[in-house]
């Protein structure tokens, strides 16, 4: 379904489903992040990651209906509103994060690594049925504060919306804080080299506890911030919507080379613009396999992800 | 090679054959919970086939499979194709049951062939894709498969002019289901001690000792997930036959594969005995537990609100949660564990073993990180 009857050039077309698919792969992106940091740490598969995003945005949709707010208003007002959401579902996810680091995986820190995998399926599972009692097993609206105008002049053959721009206005700065974090502090440094090798950053004085609870922090950080923007965006989140964008954000992590922070970004936009030109180009019903099936060629020829570096077994 | 030894599992076998000829077992049952168990049983078996396949996968080999359903599904399709009135073909029952685990071993051929270079966690998630990729592939393709609705109706086995009856009376489903996990279930435990059997569970052990031993990674890989799939897919042909329908394509989700998965993982991984347990106590669990519950609970506290949680059934989810976190936590070998996974996982209880503490599954982890 084009988006205007009256655009007949194919390039402008592609171009709006490009910056849509980009959109979208920016907010996959801020999800694709807290997994491949987790794995990045601890090599695990954090499959509750999904849910602890699901019940960011159950948290902001409980202060929206607390304050008592279903649509735009007071401009400032709002604005107010929606940035104390931000903060509320941040600190939410990050604290929960913690938590279920500390309370379920820590203790099998040296186990097999399929039992932290199994724990985190039945945490999920957990989420999954906390978000069912909070939202009900049918789509809740999200309350609609920001305008669906176009940016641009009205007549533009390119739209670009508020929607639009908060998104890309949210996660952008947060990739760009995360890599200077990453890239500068100490506690970042600390973190790369407990990613690299666990031993041998204990044996500098890294307490890697701390590193792995920062991380986990820091995931459910960025996706308390994906849940908040995905409900501005969106309008309707369910209790389904963490194993949906879950798959998607861990495809992109895997696309990318999991355990790669810049791998996790390019898989997520690459997973965007699939869904956005796949919808419009393939049809609509078609994108989620078409997602993986590209995933499965991509990882026949390249079996790390895009940017994984190529390990060497261990002997 | 450890002696054949003959577990409780024929035991188990023939009770199970004995069951229905007993009919005051049946009929106390019925009076105690107001439900079936003869019923119930042919899923059971059913769906212990596909655990079994699942654990050839991941327990044998060590590989982590999030899809079998999809395998599962083209089971039951090939089995709807092949026998609905809207095509033409109208096959016999065992063909239609040695094509539908053909096609499914074939297709798993074709997921296998291009994972070989895979890790495990990478595998993992292709595997997972997989699975949605045939499940929307089912759901799209309307022409074949008639979309969200499933094929259906499926005519029993025997067709419909014989005597048998397939659908009021559960013996002669209970019976054809059981027969075949028997079958299932004595292949495999021949194939265990087999010199493939040994060399997947090397495989496991260590990817790369197993190479240098001269075992060939690719091709062991490529037989678990084909005899894996296959027997998914006779699964899903029985599967389709007794609902007399496909389903939707939506019932092969990935919740089924992990339903599957966790059955496995309670019972107990690479341990067949296990593996039917787990089935058995989560299949019950869904089938005759919740229900028996859910009217308890009307009956107790009656109420005209209608809230999930009211109801034992929106616990589900939490209590199969809870239930994965304390086993992985304090039994994660499984309820009932093969020797060998006990011993990798209890190194230490291991008196004067000769055999070596090694790590589950291939999936390595260094044992002295995060000490």
């Amino acid at each position: 379904m084009p988006l205007f009857a009256d655009t007949p050039d194919p390039w402008l077309t592609l171009l709006q489903y490009v910056i849509l698919g980009l959109t979208k792969g920016s907010l996959f992106a801020l999800i694709a992040l807290g997994y491949t940091m987790v794995y990045g740490i601890v090599e695990l598969i954090n499959f509750a990651h999904g849910n602890v995003f699901m019940l960011g945005s159950f948290v902001a949709l409980t202060i929206f209906g607390l304050v008592g707010v279903e649509k735009a208003g007071d401009p400032f007002q709002d604005a107010a509103l929606i940035v104390a959401c931000f903060v509320a579902a941040i600190v939410f996810c990050g604290t929960l994060n913690i938590a279920v680091d500390r309370v379920i995986y820590k203790p099998l820190r040296n186990a097999p690594k399929l039992a932290p995998l199994v724990s985190a399926i039945g945490v999920a599972y957990i989420f999954d049925n906390v978000g069912l009692f909070w939202g009900g097993p049918q789509d809740v609206n999200f309350p609609n504060l920001l305008p669906d105008a176009n940016l641009f002049d009205e007549t533009a053959k390119i739209r670009f919306t508020a929607k639009d721009l908060m998104v890309v206005g949210v996660t952008v700065p947060l990739m760009l804080a995360l890599t200077v974090f990453v890239k500068f502090t100490s506690l970042g440094t600390a973190m790369r080299a407990t990613a690299q090798n666990p031993v041998a950053a204990q044996l500098m004085g890294i307490n890697t506890e701390t590193v792995i609870a920062t991380t986990f922090a820091i995931g459910g950080a960025l996706a308390g911030a994906a849940s908040v923007t995905y409900g501005l965006y969106v309008n309707t989140i369910s209790y389904q919507i963490g194993f949906q964008n879950g798959l998607y954000a861990f495809t992109a992590a895997v696309l990318g080379g999991i355990g790669n922070i810049p791998g996790a970004v390019l898989g997520a936009l690459i997973i965007g613009l699939v869904t956005s030109l796949g919808s419009f180009y393939v049809g609509e019903r078609w994108t989620s396999a078409l997602v993986f099936a590209i995933l499965i060629v991509i990882l026949v020829f390249r079996p790390s992800g895009l940017l994984g570096s190529r390990t060497r077994e261990k002997v | 090679m450890k002696p054949y030894r003959l577990g409780w599992e024929p035991a188990i076998f023939l009770m199970l054959l004995a069951y229905p000829l007993l009919p005051v077992f049946e009929s106390s049952f019925f009076a105690l919970t107001k439900r079936s168990l003869g019923d119930q049983m042919p899923t059971v078996f059913i769906f212990a086939i596909l655990a079994l396949g699942l654990n050839v996968v991941v327990g044998y080999t060590g590989l982590l499979h999030l899809g079998i359903a999809a395998f599962f599904a083209v089971g039951a399709y090939v089995a709807g194709i092949l026998t609905v009135a809207a095509y033409p073909f109208n096959v016999p029952f065992p063909v239609v049951l040695v094509a539908g685990t053909l096609a499914a071993a074939l297709l798993g051929l074709l997921l296998g062939a291009p994972t070989l270079r895979l890790r495990g966690d990478y595998l993992a998630l292709v595997t997972l894709g997989f699975g949605e990729v045939v499940r929307f592939g089912l759901k799209n393709l309307d022409a074949v498969t008639a979309g969200a609705k499933g094929l259906s109706p499926l005519p029993p086995p025997t067709g419909t002019e014989t005597g048998i009856d397939w659908i009021s009376d559960y013996r002669p489903f209970y019976y054809l289901t059981l027969v075949l996990l028997i079958g299932v279930s004595v292949v495999l435990s021949n194939l265990e001690r087999s010199r493939l059997g040994r060399a997947w569970i090397a495989l496991r052990e260590d990817e790369l000792a197993a190479n240098c031993m001269g075992l060939n990674p690719a091709k062991l890989k490529l037989a678990a997930f084909a005899l894996g799939a296959g027997l998914a897919g006779m699964a899903g042909v029985l599967y389709a036959t007794r609902l007399t329908s496909t389903a939707a394509p939506d019932a092969y989700d990935f919740n089924r594969s992990i339903f599957i998965l966790c059955c496995v993982i309670l019972g107990g991984l690479g341990s067949r005995p296990g593996v039917l347990l787990g089935v058995f106590l989560l299949v019950g669990f869904d089938n005759i537990l919740s229900p028996i519950l859910d009217t308890a609970i009307q009956q107790t506290f009656p109420s005209t609100e209608t809230r999930i949680y009211r109801t034992f059934t929106g616990w589900r989810l939490c209590i199969f949660g809870l239930a994965l976190i304390l086993m992985m936590r304090f039994r994660p070998e499984g309820l009932i564990a093969s020797s060998r996974v006990k011993h990798e996982l209890h190194p230490d209880e291991v008196v004067a073993s000769t055999v070596h503490p090694v790590t589950l599954h291939g999936i390595r982890r260094e044992p002295e990180a995060h000490s």
